[in-house]
């Protein structure tokens, strides 16, 4: 170890042998990791494989859940009715962040004017958190337009989207409160301090901080709603499960159900990657590691 | 260093770097058992990230830390077999805010020591009535005061009976009229035997407690000494200025 005389400019700094040894064992620490973690994957997954293939009924199973041939039949029209689900999420999740946001908030309030406001959301979140979704679907596919109501719209497409969004605002409501309580009482008080209306408070400091909070159990609900798109089969909307069942019903085969299966996972899955690492950067970044 | 035992903890040429900032660069440091060594040195002079690089807390660049001569910046070493012996109290207090000022005295001697609950309940209770606490052992932290808080912190910290502690500036967040009491603790500790390694910008405090004072200037230790030496009559040029700029000014007449 030199001596850097005080002013000078620090040479380049070069590892110790000590700290080239260390490097070489957290190495090697890291390959074994990965080794474990591979073993243990690929046992662990290939008895569970083993387990279903080796299966007395595995044959009929697999002609009837697992045929290419009906696969590649049912594809097209699955896929047609797919675009379905992804439009009404589209709509829906949009439009759910901001009732849910709204509730949330207005349950927070205070002011004794409110109090109607307050108690109408409270109500709506008991309601619709309680009432299966399906049920709210069919009320509102075959209710609404039995009432004749003028210039209300007869679509099932956004007659069932509206059903989704009220039931997972309701859902959605809840989570965001839980994250708004989340947020230290410290943080409402050092941005009052700042002479912030309560609306600035929640709207530049509580919710944002909030909001990071609840981009996971966030993430659940709207997966969860991708998949309840599926729900509008039962009132006629011809989406991608309906349009699997419809095959699977001239055909026999289940195949198109697996099919549709697929189309669901394959949109949830880089979803959810995407959030996990936006959140890794929010955090990077916010934290610095103190 | 005396004896041919080795210090209780040894720091020898210890780098850690944050992206391209250097904050130690070589730092050498030794405590021996029942010494009171006082870190001072401007903000940004790596007190806090000697004391994190110590617990483990942070991973280092280069060099090692030894603990009874044993190297605990190995990679192999579990650093939790290394964190039971050290207690640290951060600047922040860093209560966990669910539990009551008894729970968290209790957790780790329950879950990391297995202490019986029912000893573990004693001994913190005996610690927060010694420390003035006794009242607020059932409250949770957030509804004490931060010099409160901070003795919890301490008593959370001894719970464990460590036989090194750490403390990073456990003063700075503090009221000057609750310093006092914070003080009066870490002293009472001190005296009991306990080696401490501590970070702090109370120079009086230091002078008081200290067995030696380190001088902590561009991530190595620069000048370490007695209190006396070091704050009264330190030998290198930056640390005087330190010394100026952080001590009160003297008063009229008094030798320059």
């Amino acid at each position: 170890m030199t001596t850097i005389p005080p002013g000078a400019k620090a040479p380049a700094w070069t590892p110790s042998e000590h700290e080239v040894a260390r490097r070489a064992v957290r190495r090697r620490l890291r390959r074994r990791g990965v080794l474990v973690a591979g073993v243990a994957t690929v046992v662990g997954l290939g008895l569970l494989v083993a387990l279903v293939v080796l299966s007395p009924g595995w044959q009929r199973v697999q002609e009837t859940f697992l045929s290419p041939y009906h696969a590649r039949q049912a594809l097209p029209s699955i896929a047609e009715g797919f675009l379905l689900n992804v439009a009404m999420f589209m709509v829906a999740e949009p439009l759910i962040l901001v009732l849910g946001t709204l509730v949330a908030v207005v349950r927070g309030t205070t002011s004794p004017w409110l109090t109607p406001l307050r108690l109408l959301a409270v109500a709506y979140v008991d309601l619709f958190r309680g009432l299966p979704t399906l049920l709210v679907v069919f009320l509102f596919a075959f209710g609404i337009p039995a009432l004749q109501l003028q210039g209300v719209t007869t679509s099932l497409f956004w007659l069932a989207t509206a059903a989704l969004v009220l039931c997972y605002g309701a859902y959605v409501a809840e989570v965001i409160r839980a994250g708004i309580d989340s947020v230290h009482p410290s943080q409402v008080a050092s941005a009052r301090s700042l002479a912030l209306s309560q609306s600035q408070v929640m709207r530049f400091v509580v919710l944002p901080q909030a909001g990071r909070r609840v981009v996971p159990p966030l993430m659940n609900d709207f997966v969860s709603l991708q998949k309840d798109t599926a729900l509008v089969a039962s009132v006629g909307v011809f989406e991608a499960l309906f349009a699997a069942q419809d095959y699977g019903n001239y055909n026999f085969n289940y195949t198109p159900l697996l099919v549709a299966g697929l189309f669901f996972v394959a949109l949830t899955i880089p979803l959810a990657r995407v959030t996990d690492a936006l959140g890794r950067r929010v955090a990077e970044r916010e934290r610095g590691g103190r | 260093m005396t004896g041919s035992a080795p210090p209780l903890l040894e720091v020898r040429g210890l780098r850690k770097t944050y992206g391209d900032r250097v904050v130690l660069d070589g730092l050498d440091l030794a405590v021996d058992t029942h010494e009171v060594v006082c870190l001072i040195g401007a903000s940004g002079s790596g007190k806090s990230t000697l004391l994190r690089c110590v617990n483990l807390l942070e991973s280092v660049d280069d060099g090692r830390v030894l603990l009874d001569g044993r190297e605990v910046t190995d990679p192999t070493v579990d650093p939790r077999d290394v964190r039971r012996d050290i207690g640290v109290v951060f600047q922040a207090y860093n209560l966990f805010p669910h539990l009551t000022a008894l729970d968290n005295c209790t957790l780790a001697p329950v879950r990391v020591h297995g202490v019986p609950r029912s000893e573990a309940v004693d001994r913190a209770r005996g610690l927060l009535d010694r420390f003035g606490l006794a009242a607020q052992a059932d409250v949770h932290p957030d509804r004490l005061s931060g010099g409160q808080q901070q003795r919890v912190a301490l008593v959370r910290a001894l719970c464990t009976q460590p036989r090194l502690l750490l403390l990073d500036e456990i003063t700075a967040a503090l009221d000057p009229e609750l310093v006092g009491d914070v003080l009066e603790l870490v002293r009472a500790e001190a005296e009991a035997g306990m080696t401490m390694l501590l970070a702090t910008h109370e120079m009086a405090f230091a002078r008081e407690v200290a067995s030696r004072v380190a001088y902590l200037h561009q991530g190595r230790v620069l000048e370490i000494g007695p209190p006396a030496q070091v704050l009264g009559d330190p030998t290198e040029e930056a640390t005087r200025r330190f010394l100026r700029r952080v001590l009160p000014e003297r008063p009229p007449g008094a030798p320059a």
